[in-house]
């Protein structure tokens, strides 16, 4: 604490504008300007730019973690403002043509729709944070409980498509530059961009029609349950995982070839060229580690889009998983239910993009310490 | 009538009825004794049902919202699945509508039907083993119809002034009378539950043919046959498997791989290539719902009849039925009653698409400018081609209809029986007076049409408490024509339900009730291997 005093000034505020040293200065913004008066101020400011400093990874993991607190505050407020702001409640969206004014307003009684909705969102906010996500309105089952079985199918979906199709899509990104402009090269773009210009749903009947229909050799619908075996629920996602893999192939596919054609013209490729090493080890030791940042960006969103975003698959091959369910509760307003897939949601997709900026920092040491 | 023929016919073979039970059944049902007589010579040859086999549905409508409390039971998913694990007091016929004994007995009306005695049927048993009595009853009637009641059929149960049992029977009293009570309690809500279903009314625990061996909701639900089951005239299969599909292709594609031996809600613009499939067949039942375009006979412009009575002669029907429906249902007449009820009134003048008569009505009303039509899919299969088809139809006669597509999202609390001229869709009801007290009613809280007469409301009231069928039907012919002539309705088209299975599936029960043999598809079809 002795020391405290001449190191604050030499370390941060180099004013560099490089990798993640902008963020970590745009949270500490109060503390960097300490006042000499109050000493508490000072030392916290202190100490974080020390942390910030010797440990920039736990520095930078910290902040974020910090701000995804804030962020599913936020989209809880949000996720809570948008089910009000649509038309109708659960008391009348759930009864729909049947609803008598008698039963919505047992419903509504029931359920405390008639108080104020800050008086409701407070109670329900008071519930999570101690970790309890309630009831849900419509089948008066827990949430946690029922989230908890359609996360772990979207979960189990999402793990197997992409342990498919993030090895492959490297690969061929990897040999799409190696035969660049040649034959192979070519193949493998106009093969992914035709599977990704066609949607999904579409794909997804073209794969039921043939290996359902036509030849009788997959398992469909790919609806699962508790007591299938392992390989039983293999054989029930082989077609979900295919439909998803050539949906989210084409797309990681082409950020490798691009990213890693962009490193290939700089001067230490040509270098490396020079000292006569083989194609693919240039790809594979020098150019990759260079152009993991970008990849593994889209990688990220991918993987986000595979647990997120799959309604439309989940719908078409019958599979019980997260999206369906939100779906289902927010046609009848079922705020718990919503709520809490939202905020699941919300947090894979910060929890992803997280691990891709930590990711890209290790793999490129440049990023780990600012100039 | 034929099917339930056979269906009776099926009974008596298996010796699962006497002659006696098969006359009582078929008196409630219509069915002439002379006839019966030799429907015991054919029975013979008639088609033997098999037991045993996994039966497996692949059904439209779940959620995972769906609640297991059968009072709250609202998707056709739970309906199927109320249906296999419990019973109602009361049937309806299959063909004629009429109502047929389950866990009541017999009945009897006081003789100005505003009190009814019901026999409980003995000896029956709830699937966790306690006798079914006349406590579980009147509890489970109570439950739908207190006022802290959420129940589904709170609407129907209304008329319900007192529920009790005098000594082993019970005696519901009304607030006025009304010939067609027994039919009320056919509602699918009305499931009878140990305790009334007070202690646990999620336990889907009941006295039907199959019980319940696993639940998830908007996914999956599995049955085994209750072994103890107090009819031997439903329930073949060993298991029954409902599994949800609310992707139309999808529940045709399983069918058509037999995945699935049973799907519900096939498309009318499918239907005809599914039909080529030569493991597949098609099963269409005509039913009691419609398609309604509706107007607020209260508010302008839908105030003046003339402009009204344009716009029912600017509607091609036929057309509607060939394009909307791919000809699976039949034309209305602007009254919401088909030969399917009870006391239908028939030799009414079929209404047809007249451009002129339409033009004439349109200038005599001296309405100008576009008329506005709110429609959106959810209203019913192909609402919004409807509209246009309407759009089309109406521009011949010199009216234009601007449409107007609403979100599907909350369309029942914003745009039907809100706002003044809109596309809808209704359920039939069990009987004429249940479909005009529901809808048509001045007092009614779906009045969708704001139809406020009076004098239609006095002969409804009149007709209900009569026990006199000629009179009754003169009534309702009466109702029909002020209802076709001069309220808001435009009735293009009652749909057919379409159902399709595996040429494996036999004895499916065209049932004019509802969709999916009235719900007890899988309880009274068995497998042919």
């Amino acid at each position: 604490m002795m020391e405290s005093g001449p190191l604050t000034g030499p370390v941060p505020t180099d004013g560099t504008a490089d990798g993640t040293h902008p963020r970590s200065a745009a949270l500490s913004g109060v503390p960097a300007k300490p006042n000499p008066a109050d000493a508490k101020g000072e030392i916290d400011g202190t100490f974080w730019r020390r942390f910030v400093f010797r440990r920039p990874l736990a520095a930078l993991i910290l902040q974020r973690l910090g701000l995804s607190v804030g962020l599913l505050f936020a989209v809880s407020l949000m996720i809570f403002g948008g089910i009000e702001a649509l038309p109708g409640d659960f008391a009348t969206t759930y009864l729909g043509q049947s609803a008598t004014p008698q039963a919505v307003e047992n419903i509504r009684k029931d359920l405390g729709l008639d108080k104020p909705w800050s008086e409701r969102y407070l109670s329900w906010l008071g519930g999570a944070v101690q970790g309890d996500f309630g009831t849900s309105w419509a089948s008066k089952n827990s949430v946690g409980e029922q989230i908890g079985k359609r996360l772990g199918n979207s979960l189990f979906l999402a793990f197997f498509a992409a342990i498919v199709s993030v090895p492959l899509a490297v690969g061929l990104g990897m040999l799409a530059v190696q035969f660049r402009n040649r034959l192979p090269d070519k193949i493998i773009n106009v093969v992914s961009l035709a599977a990704i210009s066609l949607p999904e749903f579409f794909v997804g009947y073209l794969l039921i029609m043939f290996f359902a229909v036509k030849f009788g050799v997959a398992t469909f619908p790919a609806t699962v349950y508790d007591s299938m075996s392992f390989t039983e629920r293999l054989s029930a996602i082989a077609l979900p995982v295919a439909t998803l893999v050539l949906v989210v192939l084409a797309h990681m596919m082409r950020m490798t070839r691009a990213a890693i054609l962009n490193v290939m013209s700089s001067a230490y490729v040509e270098t490396a060229e020079l000292k006569g090493l083989g194609m693919f080890r240039i790809i594979a030791r020098h150019a990759a580690p260079n152009a993991v940042a970008p990849v593994i960006n889209v990688i990220a969103l991918n993987l986000a889009y595979l647990v997120v975003g799959v309604v439309v698959v989940e719908v078409v091959f019958v599979y019980p998983g997260m999206g369906q369910y939100m779906v289902d509760a927010v046609t009848v307003r079922d705020m718990p239910v919503v709520q809490a897939c939202g905020l699941i949601f919300a947090a894979f997709y910060i929890f992803l993009n997280m691990a891709a900026d930590i990711i890209a920092i290790l793999a490129n040491p440049r990023l780990r310490h600012p100039r | 009538m034929s099917d339930y023929k056979d269906y009776l016919t099926r009974q008596v073979m298996l010796g699962k009825m006497n002659r006696r039970e098969f006359l009582g059944r078929a008196a409630a049902a219509g069915i002439l004794a002379s006839t019966a007589g030799t429907l015991f010579a054919t029975s013979a040859e008639a088609q033997e049902p098999k037991r045993g086999g996994h039966l497996k549905l692949g059904l439209e409508g779940a959620a995972a919202t769906d609640s297991k409390d059968p009072a709250k039971a609202l998707s056709q998913f739970m309906f199927v699945v109320g249906r296999n694990w419990g019973d109602m007091l009361v049937e309806s016929h299959p063909t004629t509508g009429a109502p047929v004994p389950a866990l009541a007995e017999s009945w009897e009306p006081s003789a100005d039907a505003s009190t009814w005695t019901f026999a409980i049927r003995k000896g029956v048993k709830f699937h966790d083993g306690k006798e079914l009595t006349i406590d579980d009853v009147i509890k489970t009637l109570q439950r739908h119809t207190d006022e802290k009641s959420e129940s589904g059929a709170l609407g129907v149960m209304k008329s319900i002034k007192e529920i009790k049992a005098d000594g082993d029977k019970l005696v519901l009293t009304l607030t006025e009378g009304n010939a067609d009570l027994p039919l009320l309690l056919t509602d699918y809500h009305l499931i009878i539950q140990p305790n009334g279903g007070l202690d646990a009314p999620d336990a889907m625990i009941g006295t039907g043919p199959y019980k319940v061996a696993s639940f998830e909701a908007g996914v999956r639900a599995t049955f085994e046959r209750n072994a103890d089951d107090w009819r031997t005239d439903r329930g073949f299969v060993d298991s029954v498997e409902l599994i949800a599909m609310n992707d139309a292709t999808a529940r045709i594609a399983a069918l058509s791989s037999g995945q699935v031996h049973f799907i519900n809600r096939v498309d009318p613009k499918t239907v005809n290539l599914l039909k080529k499939a030569p493991t597949v067949e098609i099963l269409n039942t005509s039913g009691r719902g419609h398609y309604v375009f509706i107007m607020h006979a209260n508010t302008a412009p839908f105030d003046n009849n003339d402009l009204r009575m344009a716009l029912k002669y600017s509607m091609d029907r036929e057309t509607m039925v060939q394009r909307i429906l791919g000809g699976y249902g039949k034309v209305g007449n602007d009254f919401p009653i088909n030969d399917t009820y009870a006391l239908f009134p028939e030799g009414i003048e079929q209404r047809a698409y007249d451009p002129d008569k339409a033009a004439f009505h349109y200038k005599k009303s001296g309405h100008s400018g576009p008329v506005l039509l709110r429609t959106s899919d959810v209203a019913f299969p192909g609402a919004v081609d409807a509209a246009v088809l309407y759009q089309e139809s109406a521009k011949k006669a010199g009216i234009e209809i601007e449409v107007k597509r609403e979100p599907g999202d909350g369309y029942w609390t914003n745009v039907w029986n809100v706002q003044p001229f809109s596309t809808s869709y209704w359920g039939g009801r069990p009987t004429q007076d249940q479909m005009y007290s529901t809808a048509y009613l001045s007092t009614a809280d779906w009045n969708d049409t704001r139809f406020l007469r009076p004098d239609f409301d006095k002969i409804l009231l009149e007709a209900r408490a009569e026990l006199d069928e000629a009179k009754r039907k003169d009534m309702y012919r009466t109702m029909a024509m002020m209802v076709r002539d001069e309220g808001g309705l435009i009735l293009p088209m009652f749909n057919d339900f379409v159902n399709a299975s595996t040429k494996q599936v036999k004895g499916f029960v065209h049932d004019i009730g509802n969709d999916m043999s009235n719900g007890y598809v899988a309880t009274r079809v068995w497998l042919d291997a």
